[in-house]
């Protein structure tokens, strides 16, 4: 699995919505990324790319583009 | 007023008086007239009072909102679409609840400075968190209680969480043992609502006369004393019974409400109550509401900059309690600490874990 294939999945697993709907997500704009959607959120990319986010990443990842570029820090390329 | 972006980043406890005072004169100022453009309820209320709030030398010298306004009127300062969620005290059936309306930029905010308070007292990591609350409390995401929200802010703190009660208020023994094996030699983070902590967690232990050694977690508790001074129990009896039960020996208590959520109180190791840079107490007197001396019991005021979608910067709350100090805290942290004594008489009964009504099986 491509890294873009992983980050999409975690996404619509863990707000579960169609992988076809992932791109457009905001936080906050479904009602399933709302803050306990977002917790699982953390922690399906956490899992799916072995890593640790700081709490204030946690706070800034607020929709699908700027997970990508929040998980660059991580070395996580998308 | 000070970029947005920029607030969460300020030093949470260093500033001495002349330099936080001025700084929240200012930027409260800048709030207060913000709303005023914004939110026309608010508008009336500031003609109302009468008051210059631009003439105000101090921010203790403008309007404040009683607290329960928020029950009575829907006030918010931002467009209808640009809200994103509501908050609402808990209530139980028959008492009003508050409605406070937060967008994108707010929300944010509390989340940030609530990190940075945090991170003062448990450390920059996140660690392992044991939530003394049930998961139930969380399952219904379209109504947001103030119990559920306090548990869900606080998670962020987490990377690894586990609710140590069932959906029926008792103890998951096997999931919490499971759990310290897991982090066996870790820093363990602990979360929960003291009435839920004193009724359940520490009932169950002594019911099933199990000692867990917790003694790596730090707890953090809150939402009111008010059903513990009822039953007569005190902080120190509190303190004990942790220590006896789990062998924990930091907690923090904090004092905060949903109606300015983010910039909580925390209690540091010397039991003080702490108002960090982004917030103040003022105590008024209860006959004038003028502002009351160090150590003269009245009225607590609480005041923050977080407030930006709802004009709830500067409350007058139904608590009473009293300025200890300022700036010379023996722990170190600059700024004003108080302790909470009680609550009015005749106002209503609230509180986050206040509102959870025993069942009976």
């Amino acid at each position: 699995m491509t890294n873009l294939e992983k980050y999409v999945k975690a996404f619509a697993e863990a707000l579960e919505v169609p992988e076809n709907e992932v791109p457009a997500l905001k936080y906050g704009e479904s009602s399933q990324w709302d803050s306990v959607g977002h917790m699982t959120l953390i922690a399906a990319l956490e899992d799916a790319f072995g890593i640790m986010v700081d709490m204030d990443d946690i706070i800034d990842l607020s929709s699908f583009e700027k997970g990508k570029e929040i998980l660059r820090k991580y070395d996580v390329e998308i | 007023m000070y970029d947005v972006n920029e607030l969460p980043a300020l030093p949470a406890y260093e500033w001495e008086h002349a330099k936080k005072h001025a700084f929240l004169t200012r930027e409260l100022k800048e709030l207060t007239r913000f709303h005023a453009e914004h939110c026309p309820e608010y508008a009336r209320m500031l003609a109302a009072w009468g008051a210059d709030a631009e003439a105000a030398g101090a921010f203790e010298e403008l309007p404040f909102l009683p607290v329960r306004l928020f029950k009575e009127y829907a006030l918010k300062s931002v467009p209808q679409e640009a809200l994103n969620r509501t908050m609402t005290s808990s209530g139980t059936t028959g008492q009003q609840v508050s409605r406070i309306f937060l967008d994108r930029e707010t929300s944010a905010l509390q989340s940030k400075v609530l990190s940075r308070i945090m991170s003062e007292f448990i450390g920059k990591q996140r660690l392992p968190m044991i939530i003394l609350d049930t998961s139930a409390v969380i399952q219904n995401r379209a109504m947001f209680s103030a119990r559920g929200a306090g548990i869900l802010g606080f998670s962020m703190f987490a990377r690894d969480r586990m609710f140590a009660l069932d959906e029926n208020m008792r103890l998951d023994a096997e999931g919490l043992k499971a759990f310290l094996e897991k982090h066996a030699g870790e820093k363990i983070f602990l979360f929960g609502f003291t009435f839920m902590i004193w009724q359940h967690f520490l009932a169950e232990l002594r019911k099933q006369e199990w000692t867990p050694d917790l003694s790596n977690g730090v707890l953090v508790h809150g939402g009111g004393w008010k059903k513990l001074s009822d039953r007569h129990i005190t902080t120190e009896q509190f303190k004990r019974e942790l220590l006896e039960t789990c062998g924990l020996t930091r907690v923090h208590n904090y004092y905060g409400m949903v109606e300015q959520t983010g910039t909580i109180y925390m209690e540091c190791e010397h039991g003080h109550l702490h108002a960090p840079v982004w917030s103040d107490i003022t105590i008024r007197r209860g006959g004038d509401f003028s502002v009351a001396d160090v150590g003269e019991l009245g009225l607590i005021q609480v005041s923050s900059l977080l407030p930006r979608s709802y004009p709830g910067h500067i409350l007058l709350t139904e608590d009473e309690g009293r300025i200890l100090g300022e700036d010379d805290c023996p722990c170190g942290r600059k700024g004003k600490y108080f302790e909470i004594v009680g609550r009015i008489k005749r106002a209503e009964v609230r509180g986050c874990s206040d509102t959870y009504e025993q069942r009976t099986v």
